[in-house]
């Protein structure tokens, strides 16, 4: 009887909360779009009845996604980062800042989207092979995953350390800066772009746990300044890893 | 099915590394078995859903809504004219891209959030709402400069380069404690429902306008779209600053002058 109740308001919960702010991530697009069908398109969207049915799965989807992050993952996961910062290891905790950061990206429903995009913009011209588009997407998602670990695991030694911060996003610049030289031009745009989406649903909660977490063990450190820029810095590194993959598959 | 086979491959690192660390270094039973069991399902039906919705929506609304505004039709008004070249005439698409840039920007929760944070390190001299608006109005004018590139076909790096000279000079002179949440905001404006449509609406717009190539031109709107808010929160910060001297200094002449 408690339990079938317990399933009955996860279910009103998810309804009232996940899948309202799933829809509140749509409503602006959709109301820009409705208003330049109307005035200044002045026709009807082609294609209304999929890409209609289409949103509701995205918003149903989300909202089950973020719901399920929320109920499995991110209680234990936060309480671990605590835990992990408190032990006092260092090699578990920067072992487990890395793994964070590469498994929450890998999970990461936007770079999903934009690197299938990106294969299949490369085998439409002709840079890579049709079949080797998801090898391709897979190998751009893995070097994000990749630097976004890295990333996390510098940020959590410059927690420790008590590095400035701006030091280290002006190095990541002058990386960016040099790398763009050597790249070659047809991965520039993508890896500017997976700076951007690398930091989204999964990563940021998990990591800004773990900051926190971590500046407010360390004594006198003020969180607010302290704990944060870890997802900056974490936006920087996959673009000069991102360039990397491109020399390794382009030139 | 292939989707719901590669949704779980996506989440089994994730759900390797914690229940590896629970379970192997702090020696802990997991916390309400049951409940993870279920969103751990919640989590791969989902990002399954999303992948599929994501076909059938979010790639083909940025792709439609660039086929329309760059239509050679809609931009000349002159039936089976040929496509338009000219940066000038895509005015229309430069609105759009703002508009959606400052739509999914003002109701993004997290900038709401940053807001907030900010009013509080500042004590109270950055203004939430005013902070809220500088940032979407700086993305809009980002994803519209973009989208301006792309048409205009000038290579990317110059725009980011450009921007994060900027970034640079503002550092220094920036107040401290509101650098490191400036350059955390740039995360805030892409949410996962608008990156595709984004990248899908700079793709469909460098197929659309002749002389583009869309695997060198079409990407880099996301890019723009996360370089501006930290331009914009510095800038508000600054500004908040300057304006707080100012009054301080004002107030100081008042009270000499009534001395």
């Amino acid at each position: 009887m408690a339990e079938k109740r317990h399933t009955v308001t996860a279910f009103s919960r998810l309804a009232g909360g996940r899948l309202w702010s799933a829809c509140k991530d749509l409503l602006p697009i959709v109301l820009v779009i409705v208003f330049f069908q109307l005035v200044v398109i002045s026709q009807p969207l082609p294609n209304l009845g999929e890409v209609f049915w289409g949103s509701i799965l995205v918003v149903l989807g989300l909202g089950l996604f973020v719901e399920g992050l929320e109920m499995a993952l991110f209680p234990i996961g936060e309480s671990l980062a605590q835990a992990l910062a408190r032990k006092g290891s260092l090699l578990w905790l920067l072992l487990f800042a890395f793994l964070l950061g590469f498994s929450t990206t890998i999970a990461e429903p936007a770079l999903i989207a934009i690197a299938r995009q990106s294969g299949e913009i490369a085998a439409k011209s002709n840079l890579i092979e049709s079949t080797s588009i998801a090898p391709y997407a897979l190998g751009l998602r893995l070097s994000v995953a990749i630097s976004v670990g890295v990333a996390i695991l510098i940020g959590t030694l410059r927690i420790l350390r008590g590095w400035p911060i701006h030091y280290l996003i002006i190095g990541g610049y002058g990386m960016v800066m040099v790398m763009t030289v050597f790249a070659p031009p047809e991965i520039i745009g993508i890896a500017y772009d997976a700076g951007g989406v690398t930091t989204s649903t999964v990563t940021v909660p998990l990591v800004a746990a773990l900051g926190v977490g971590l500046a407010s063990i360390i004594q006198g450190r003020n969180p607010l300044v302290d704990g944060f820029g870890l997802i900056a810095f974490a936006s920087l590194l996959p673009m000069v890893f991102v360039m990397a993959y491109g020399i390794l598959i382009f030139a | 099915m292939l989707t719901l086979l590669f949704t779980i491959r996506d989440v089994l690192p994730i759900l390797g590394l914690i229940v590896g660390f629970q379970l192997l270094v702090l020696r802990q039973p997991i916390p309400r078995l049951r409940r993870v069991v279920v969103g751990v399902a919640y989590v791969i039906i989902g990002l399954a859903l999303f992948l599929v919705g994501l076909d059938m929506a979010l790639f083909p609304l940025g792709q439609t809504m660039a086929a329309q505004l760059s239509d050679p039709e809609f931009l000349t008004g002159v039936k089976n004219s040929a496509p338009v070249s000219s940066w000038t005439s895509y005015g229309w698409m430069y609105c759009f891209a703002g508009m959606i840039g400052f739509a999914t920007t003002i109701a993004e929760p997290s900038l709401i959030a940053v807001a907030y944070k900010a009013h509080e390190v500042s004590a109270g001299t950055i203004d939430r709402l005013g902070l809220r608006l500088a940032v979407a109005a700086g993305v809009a004018v980002g994803i519209a400069l973009g989208a301006f590139r792309i048409v205009h076909g000038s290579p990317l790096y110059l725009y980011i380069l450009a921007g994060y000279v900027i970034v640079i000079v503002q550092t220094i002179f920036a107040p401290r404690q509101i650098i490191a949440l400036a350059y955390d905001s740039g995360g805030v404006t892409t949410s996962t429902v608008t990156v595709p449509i984004v990248a899908a609406l700079g793709l469909g717009l460098s197929e659309a306008v002749p002389g583009r190539d869309p695997a060198l031109d079409g990407f880099g709107l996301i890019a723009f779209a996360s370089l501006f808010p930290i331009i914009s929160v510095m800038g508000y910060a600054q500004h908040a600053a300057w304006k707080n001297r100012r009054r301080g200094k004002k107030r100081s002449k008042e009270e000499r002058h009534a001395v």
